[in-house]
């Protein structure tokens, strides 16, 4: 016999989010409005600071078909690399109290694609001893057919440098698992848009985190 | 000491169900087959957002109220409530917890939702609130009824209450659904039967609760929730640069 560890309790389970996860997280897209304030995919107000960035995509399925009932939310720092929660000490980058960094939306049930609209975040100090990680935003997956929430990482294709350094990055095998996670810049009417499609599964797969 | 920006504890798979169940057909093709590559918790995983009673309305965690129209829904009137708690045993305080279900027919007001049960003109099947200092929610609403679905050609989902919840770090967060005690259903459930372990899956059914009840009025279900602790840090916090 030894001394009895302290007892941890168990995490619940997760269970898949369904095919109406949207009358519960954004009912206006189950088709009826019921909240006064809803939560969306625009996460800069009129005083954000920071370039101003559309992200989007689709996701896809083994087969390659649309997935169109997805959910998909994203948590982000601000333009400076600072994320609007206690746990960030990085007192020397400003926060930017209008920028809470978190969004939400479905995949369009026609068109498949999901966006965002948001400011680019900056570099943010990687764990004590490594290097600071790439800008990135941090998304979470949820689905009918998806039985537990998928986290993954958007990172930015044009910051090349910065993600050669990126501690995070540097854990996925080079060529497609890496080219996986980075969004591809396009400029649409003036505006500056990052591409990021998604794969669940299949020779294009997207990597997931186990964070 | 446990630590705001904690790491935290690896997440225990084997409690949950795993990508691939193919009893549950839509699984096969969404369920990446890689193995996920594991992350030490950086700020992107320790950190997540947070939300203020300012965003929520004052009907938000009644769903007997928050969509009637010309009277009240119908159906088994009944209250929900538990504490959302982390795997070290600690009340999560002031996190949004969100649920939405069918009405008392098994019937989502959804515009994909085509089940021969009709709508509840006063029901709308969706609802919001935020812990209390220890961690602790409630909200009242009509007891869902089981519903039909297409998987094989006659499965029927047990009666249940799907829930989003967010903790203080974006790695808590879960979506997971609630099951009522005594629903024949429940073992019969791919769904729930993707779940491994057993008891990890009898957390997730609620007992009836008949000491919360309201008397001549509702009868009360309890369901705490868990999400992942953090670990504790004996030396100085190590997660932080510089
Ligand atoms: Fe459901």
């Amino acid at each position: 016999m030894v001394q009895p560890l302290p007892v941890r309790l168990q995490e619940t389970p997760s269970q898949t989010a369904g095919p109406y996860v949207h009358i519960g997280l954004i009912p206006l897209q189950a088709g009826f409005d019921i909240f006064e304030t809803n939560f969306t995919n625009v996460l800069t107000g009129p005083d954000t600071a920071g370039e101003r960035i559309r992200i989007e995509g689709r996701v896809f399925d083994g087969a390659g078909a649309l997935v169109r009932d997805v959910l998909i939310e994203i948590w982000q720092a601000n333009s400076a690399g600072r994320y609007n929660h206690p746990a960030d000490r990085q007192e020397s980058k400003p926060l930017d109290a209008g920028f809470r960094g978190w969004g939400r939306t479905g995949s369009d049930f026609e068109t498949g694609v999901w966006s965002f609209e948001t400011v680019k975040p900056g570099p943010i100090v990687g764990r004590k001893g490594h290097r600071p990680m790439a800008p990135h935003i941090n998304l979470w997956i949820a689905a009918r057919g998806i039985n537990i929430g998928l986290q993954t990482r958007l990172y930015f294709a044009d910051e090349a440098s910065a993600n050669a350094d990126d501690p995070v990055l540097n854990l996925v095998e080079r060529g497609q698992q890496r080219d996986s996670l980075l969004a591809r810049r396009e400029e649409r009417d003036g505006k500056t848009v990052y591409v990021f499609d998604i794969y669940l599964q299949g020779p294009n797969e997207t990597v997931f985190f186990d964070v | 000491m446990i630590h705001a920006d904690s790491e935290f504890l690896q997440r225990d798979r084997s409690i949950h169900p795993p990508a691939f169940t193919p009893d549950y057909k839509t699984s096969v093709l969404r369920s990446p087959r890689r193995a996920m590559i594991s992350l030490q918790s950086s700020l992107s995983e320790v950190t997540g957002p947070a939300f203020g009673h300012s965003e929520l309305g004052p009907l938000d965690n009644d769903l007997i109220l928050n969509y009637a129209r010309e009277g009240e829904p119908i159906g088994e009137r009944i209250f929900v409530h538990g504490h959302v708690r982390d795997e070290n045993g600690r009340g999560i305080p002031h996190t949004l917890v969100e649920f939405w279900q069918a009405n008392a027919g098994g019937r989502y007001r959804h515009r994909n939702d085509r089940y021969l049960a009709p709508i509840d003109p006063n029901f709308g099947g969706c609802g919001r609130t935020i812990t209390d200092e220890n961690g602790f929610y409630y909200f009242r609403t009509i007891k869902p009824g089981p519903y039909p679905w297409r998987n094989n050609l006659n499965s029927w989902r047990p009666a249940h209450i799907h829930f989003s919840v967010f903790g203080s770090g974006f790695a808590q967060r879960l979506i997971t659904q609630m099951y009522f005690e005594g629903d024949p259903l429940i073992w019969r459930d791919p769904m729930v039967q993707g779940i491994p372990d057993r008891s990890a899956a009898e957390r997730l059914i609620a007992p009836l609760d008949l000491g919360a009840a309201v008397p001549l009025d509702m009868l009360a279900y309890k369901f705490d929730i868990v999400l992942r602790g953090r670990q504790q840090t004996l030396f100085e916090n190590k997660l932080q640069g510089n």
